[in-house]
């Protein structure tokens, strides 16, 4: 089933961020693998960062893929609102993956600059995916201001952990009536299954792919954990029991 | 005059625009943007946006990032 997501319809309910990978060749490939059709870039000085002494833009062109900016690094709503608006003005997309980072260690993000920042977007008619705790009230909040997705982390950004709420991540679900994109802290392609099995309309990660040992089986393995555990949300999953319920039957068992 | 560039100090002759400075900088100035002193300059702002001795330049670009 189609996903929609800010107005748009994809086939692919797996969003790839490009942070991590050891080389264009490689995130290409792995990109490629994971059928994703919205991918992550930053906003980086010319030259500086990996991927911005160029190639990326037309690398991302080759795949077909949408491009999907972040606020990565800033601290404040004012900091990331002016680079939403930069990359809005390079990237010719009101499309932007809010981040507020709120804390060094964990990289969570600031609720409170984050709702600040995202209610500035949005009434400046952007298209608003902000990345947000996996605290429900909070996600309610991005929502009610006009957020097109809440995107809660999993565990921290980068960290592997993956999902370390579920009930939470299902409160979301139930709370917001916009997609719920579980984002941050998959390590393995059983984690993008669980967020997918809870509810969740997508999955966005990124190092668990561009850091893996082989970038490519490892995006190979999250196309197919996401559509897997989007397939097992929908298919009505069998009760958990404290003891065993043979599936064979009894009736016809032969005396010996 | 002399101008901060990416933290790092660059000397324009006087007079220079924000898309001459671009241009020194980047062959193909797609997927740019830039703020002076802070502020967000759209592109289609540059050729009439003067710069002066002492602004705060960033030249941004796309970046792997997740």
């Amino acid at each position: 089933m189609p996903f929609e997501l800010g107005g748009e319809t994809f086939t692919s309910r797996l969003i790839l961020g490009t942070g991590g990978a050891a080389n264009l060749h490689v995130l290409e490939q792995a990109i490629r693998a994971s059928g994703t059709e919205l991918v992550t870039v930053a906003l980086r000085r010319v030259g500086t960062a990996p991927g911005s002494t160029g190639g990326l833009l037309e690398l991302l062109d080759r795949c077909g893929v949408r491009l999907l900016p972040n606020t990565a690094g800033c601290h404040t709503a004012t900091e990331a609102v002016k680079v939403a608006r930069l990359a809005r003005d390079a990237f010719d997309t009101d499309w932007v993956k809010l981040e507020v980072i709120g804390d060094e260690r964990t990289l969570l993000p600031d609720g409170v600059e984050l709702l600040r920042a995202a209610e500035e977007l949005v009434a400046d008619g952007f298209t608003v995916l902000p990345y947000t705790s996996d605290d429900p009230v909070l996600a309610r909040r991005l929502a009610d201001v006009g957020c097109a997705a809440v995107m809660p982390a999993g565990s921290p950004i980068g960290s592997g952990l993956g999902v370390g709420n579920p009930h939470h991540i299902r409160l979301i679900r139930q709370g917001v009536d916009v997609p719920v994109i579980l984002d941050a802290g998959i390590g393995t392609a059983s984690d993008a299954a669980l967020a997918m099995e809870l509810g969740c309309d997508g999955v966005l990660l990124a190092s668990a792919v561009t850091r893996a040992a082989d970038p490519v089986a490892m995006a190979t393995a999250m196309r197919y954990a996401v559509e897997a555990g989007r397939l097992a949300a929908g298919a009505g999953r069998i009760e958990r029991r404290f003891h065993a319920l043979a599936s064979t039957p009894d009736e016809g068992r032969p005396e010996l | 005059m002399e101008l901060t560039v990416n933290g790092a100090g660059r000397s324009v002759p006087a007079g220079a625009s924000v898309a001459d400075l671009v241009g020194d900088i980047v062959p193909h100035p797609r997927g740019v943007a830039v703020a002076v002193n802070g502020e967000v300059v759209p592109r289609t702002g540059w050729p009439t946006r003067a710069l002066r001795d002492g602004d705060r330049v960033e030249v941004l670009t796309a970046a792997q990032g997740g």
